[in-house]
């Protein structure tokens, strides 16, 4: 008896699961390919005393996230929620939330 | 494991089952490829961003000294940097001076920032891509900034920074101390902020604590928590993560939930007429693994190739409309492929291995009853 579509199947899935290696692949020769220019953006975070990546730019404490402070969400007075979309997805630095020095 | 004939017999015949009724369970990969590739894109992105910062923003300032005044970020007077030059294991201290300027033009937030060296000099500005692509400006160009009594200052554009560096330097800014001092009337003998450089890392914390006592008022923000906001940002328990996991979790519960709570009554008839030919319990069983295991292992394996396409070549282009906002300028950036093989494993297991699980228990249950009494149920 003839399996005509376990066949397939297995055809198919050794397939799927060669290109799945292939992009795996992919992502490690773009890491080593990539690594002058990590280096080059490294070097240009030194030299300009950078601290954050340019992510969320709608808001100051969401452009620079790391150096928000406990205020800057409530914008011009007490009242004043956040409303930036970006509020809700980058939330506050760990070292604001959490115990603090 | 497809040595034996019995097994091929098996799949061969769960095969053509799930074909003779290829419409639901086309319907069912489709869904379920769709669940993958949006777990394994939010697990892709996420895990390359969060790479890229703990690379990158590894060579950030040590320390970053703030002064706030009610709660707010005031500038910092220069005798502040002079303190903290004194304490020992400090090994420089550069004042910073940057800030925000809206364009009402572009409608967009740009960060102006002075460097150590600005080789150009004044009446003269570096910009970032993101900003050259919003303003259609190039090298050569000229730009104006209003300065807070509405005066404009009109810039030479000297360079424009490398688009590879969008992730970075996308709304940038560089221009001359004076020409800052101008735009924004800031008084000499004050910074935005102070930057700390420490040889020894093991002393971060006393230096932060000695700046906290000399210079009360002030707060000291260290590289660790640069690197660690990054790493909570995209963290799976964070905003971004969960909004888009908890969604995907939540269809894949009621979807699996579907599966476990039974099976239908064409198919318990189907389980009934095999019972009755003559296939064993461990037959069945063997087939439903293998139904579950068909439908499951295709959908991951499509999700997965999908989602890395998605993130790597056109750079997660779904999640843009999440990322930017309301912001009008966003960098355009290719991310840095950072593929982690537990996050795989742990996708599949979290898949794949419940799925199919879900799939054989209704059956058992099934294929242990008398078949006559399946079939009249």
């Amino acid at each position: 008896m003839r399996h005509k579509k376990a066949e397939v199947f297995l055809i198919a899935t050794a397939v799927m699961a060669t290109l799945l290696c292939l992009c795996l692949l992919h992502g490690r020769v773009q890491e080593n390919l990539r690594a002058d220019e990590l280096a080059k953006r490294s070097r240009m975070v030194e030299e300009l005393m950078l601290t954050d990546l340019a992510l969320f730019m709608e808001a100051r404490y969401t452009r620079h996230l790391s150096l928000a402070d406990r205020h800057s969400a409530f914008q011009d007075h007490p009242m004043s929620l956040e409303h930036f979309p970006a509020g809700s997805l980058a939330g506050p630095p760990p070292h604001l939330t959490g115990v603090e020095r | 494991m497809f040595t034996g004939h019995r097994e091929r017999n098996i799949l061969e015949f769960t095969l053509s089952s799930l074909l003779r009724r290829r419409g639901k369970h086309l319907a069912l990969v489709v869904i379920y490829t769709a669940l993958v590739f949006l777990l394994a894109s939010v697990m892709f992105f996420a895990g390359s961003i969060r790479e890229e910062a703990s690379i990158v923003l590894r060579s950030s300032p040590e320390i970053i000294l703030q002064k706030m005044i009610a709660g707010r970020q005031d500038l910092v007077p220069m005798r502040y940097a002079e303190v903290a030059e004194k304490i020992r294991g400090v090994q420089r201290v550069s004042p910073r001076l940057w800030g925000y300027y809206y364009s009402p033009a572009t409608k967009s937030n740009y960060t102006l920032m002075v460097p150590d060296n600005f080789s150009y000099g004044d009446g003269h500005i570096v910009i970032g891509n993101g900003i050259a692509r919003v303003m259609s400006a190039a090298k050569g160009d000229r730009i104006s900034l209003l300065s807070p009594e509405g005066d404009p200052l009109t810039f030479i554009i000297a360079e424009v920074m490398d688009s590879r560096s969008e992730l970075i330097s996308s709304d940038l800014m560089l221009v001359s101390e004076g020409d800052f001092r101008e735009l924004f009337d800031m008084p000499e003998g004050y910074v935005t902020d102070l930057a700390l450089s420490v040889k020894n890392e093991k002393e971060l914390s006393t230096i932060a604590r000695k700046l906290s006592e000399l210079l009360p008022g002030t707060r000291p923000v260290l590289r660790d928590e640069i690197l660690r906001t990054y790493d909570a940002v995209f963290n799976w328990r964070a905003g971004l993560m969960i909004t888009l996991l908890g969604a995907s979790v939540f269809a894949f519960a009621i979807f699996a939930w579907d599966r476990a709570s039974g099976l239908s009554a064409e198919e318990r008839r189907e389980i009934g007429i095999l019972k009755a030919v003559g296939w064993e319990t461990s037959d069945i069983i063997l087939m439903k693994f293998w139904e579950g295991a068909v439908i499951s292992l295709s959908s991951f394996l499509m999700g997965m190739v999908f989602a890395y396409l998605h993130v790597y070549f056109t750079s997660g282009a779904l999640f843009w409309p999440v990322l930017k906002g309301w912001s009008v300028l966003y960098p355009e950036f290719r991310l840095l492929p950072h593929v982690d093989l537990y996050s795989i494993f742990t996708l599949f297991f979290l898949t794949v291995v419940p799925y199919t699980l879900i799939t054989i228990i209704p059956s058992w249950r099934t294929a242990t009853m008398d078949p006559d009494e399946v079939m009249r149920a």
